[in-house]
């Protein structure tokens, strides 16, 4: 089996740019992947694409072939859309071709266009990542579906809205360096409390931003990265993935994410490590409650003890475990079909000491990614190692 | 979304709707005693087709709520609105608390399916309150 590893990365600022096509982004995204890697364009033997909503935003679809064009490469091309997690089965898919021996180099990428659609529109659009007949049809939003799983896991396991609150606080924190995030502001865990509700329990300052962004990593066989002299200190080692049913309400458990926990198990049982060995992650944040299901989900905490991490700073930057050192989808920005790849980006550089923040993780050689679809009906997770 | 819309049936899901308007709301059950929700033909559980309609009890209970402030354009004008999970029998369902206060509302509660309309769309919705 090949081994996988992380050539290079380009992200674009995430934020309100409401103008830019999808298709600008990721060109962008991808220029700056090619430039960090030192991988030619002619060498790319496939494009794997992660996008959600295009078809609402852009009114596009078909979205492989224009982005291959735009990255300017001579690849067949395959979008992947898994709701929030579209770009993590991008990533898990590139990594099997890699190591079957498939292909040597691959681009992975994604990118969302949101902010044209204005807040309502957004919303609407996110929605459709739910039962549109049993879900959406009642009224069920995507921050009302967290809120369903927030108030359920109060109700079950303790705990409040000020203890989410310290999650929004940390990872507005931790984007205070990273110049790509859309929020770099300090808030209160007041802001936080005091914020306009969005769905009971959570507010404003509980969900990520509606975002426009991109993002690309290339990567490649370790044997391509040494005949071409490529720096690449990080490796892929462990895939998987997780599915569930797709409305909340038909799932066994109301404040628990069985598809991320399957994910978590495949992916360290391919690496060959357990949980404890995970020194810092990058989680799937888009609600401050998702942060505590997917460290529960992860194991890095017992199930009924992750809502305290933040606020015990077990999470912290300068924490045990490290969760969200990019600011996460909370304050780096939430471009759905980029954030997969985002992760990767972003934990790739942590490991590897290039990210403003991997000062906190100085000695860490493993990192988790969780990205997640829907109320968690998707889910995928990779480990990344630092070779040695 | 066009503007035929309402004009075209999703079959399976719209008859359901009639059936509890009348009052004759029904799940599907598998021989193992899977619940699940039409439109459907294989119990999602164990892959069963030989799939029976079962009356639903007259009365669930919520298991989770939140009271909504951010609505999608379809329910802009029902805002601030609580949304349920409430468990009946074999299955649950999501559905929008109506002829109650939102303070009312509380996991545990005790409701009946009620198909109420969108004061946005005047579409049907699927509603409970309180039994």
């Amino acid at each position: 089996m090949h081994d996988v590893r992380v050539a290079g990365a380009g992200l674009t600022a995430f934020g309100h740019t409401p103008e830019r096509t999808s298709r600008d982004l990721f060109a962008e995204a991808s220029i700056t992947a090619f430039e960090d890697s030192g991988v030619s364009r002619e060498d790319v033997e496939a494009l794997l694409y992660g996008n959600f909503m295009g078809e609402l935003s852009e009114h596009q679809g078909h979205h492989g072939p224009l982005m291959a064009e735009a990255a300017g490469v001579q690849a067949p091309a395959t979008r992947y859309e898994s709701a929030c997690a579209s770009s993590g089965t991008a990533v898990r898919d590139a990594v099997m071709r890699i190591r079957n021996g498939e292909d040597d180099v691959v681009l992975v990428g994604g990118a969302e266009r949101m902010t044209n659609l204005g807040t309502a529109g957004a919303t609407e659009a996110l929605a459709i990542a739910a039962d549109d007949l049993w879900e959406v049809r009642a009224g069920m939003t995507f921050p009302g579906a967290y809120a369903l799983m927030a108030q359920a896991y109060f109700d079950e396991y303790g705990g409040e809205h000020e203890d989410l609150a310290h999650v929004a606080v940390k990872n507005h924190e931790n984007a205070l360096s990273n110049e790509k995030a859309q929020y770099q502001s300090a808030i209160e865990i007041d802001d936080v409390l005091e914020a306009p509700p969005v769905s009971e329990p959570l507010g404003l300052y509980d969900s990520c931003p509606i975002s426009d962004g991109a993002a690309a990593v290339l990567l490649v066989s370790d044997d391509y990265a040494s005949q071409n002299d490529l720096d690449a200190p990080v490796r892929i080692s462990g895939t998987g993935q997780g599915g569930d049913r797709m409305a909340l309400h038909d799932r066994e458990y109301l404040a628990r994410s069985p598809a991320a926990r399957d994910a978590g198990e495949e992916a360290y049982a391919d690496a060959g490590i357990d949980a404890s060995d995970v020194d810092v992650a990058e989680v799937h944040d888009c609600f401050t409650i998702a942060e505590v299901l997917a460290i529960e989900a992860l194991d890095l905490e017992s199930v009924g003890e992750g809502i305290s991490a933040a606020r015990d700073g077990r999470t912290t930057a300068d924490g045990d475990t490290p969760v969200n050192l990019s600011g996460g989808l909370k304050a780096k920005g939430h471009p759905v079909g980029a954030t997969g790849v985002s992760q990767i980006a972003e934990l790739a550089d942590l490991l590897s000491g290039e990210h403003p923040n991997s000062e906190f993780v100085a000695d860490a050689t493993t990192g988790v990614a969780h990205n997640a679809g829907g109320t968690v009906a998707s889910a995928t997770v990779h480990v990344l190692e630092v070779v040695a | 979304m066009s503007d035929d819309e309402s004009a075209v049936q999703d079959a399976g899901f719209d008859e359901w709707l009639d059936a509890a308007e009348s009052g004759e709301a029904y799940a599907l059950e598998c021989p193992n005693g899977h619940g699940s929700l039409p439109p459907r033909r294989v119990c999602p559980d164990c892959g069963a087709t030989d799939l029976e309609e079962v009356p639903l009890p007259d009365t669930g209970e919520i298991e989770t709520f939140t009271v909504t402030h951010v609505p999608t354009p379809a329910f802009e004008e029902d805002a601030p609105y609580a949304t349920a999970i409430a468990r009946f029998g074999p299955v649950r369902l999501t559905g929008q608390v109506v002829g109650t206060d939102l303070e009312t509302v509380e996991n545990g509660l005790e409701v009946e399916i009620e198909i109420t309309v969108s004061e946005t769309t005047g579409e049907r919705v699927l509603g409970f309150s309180p039994a």
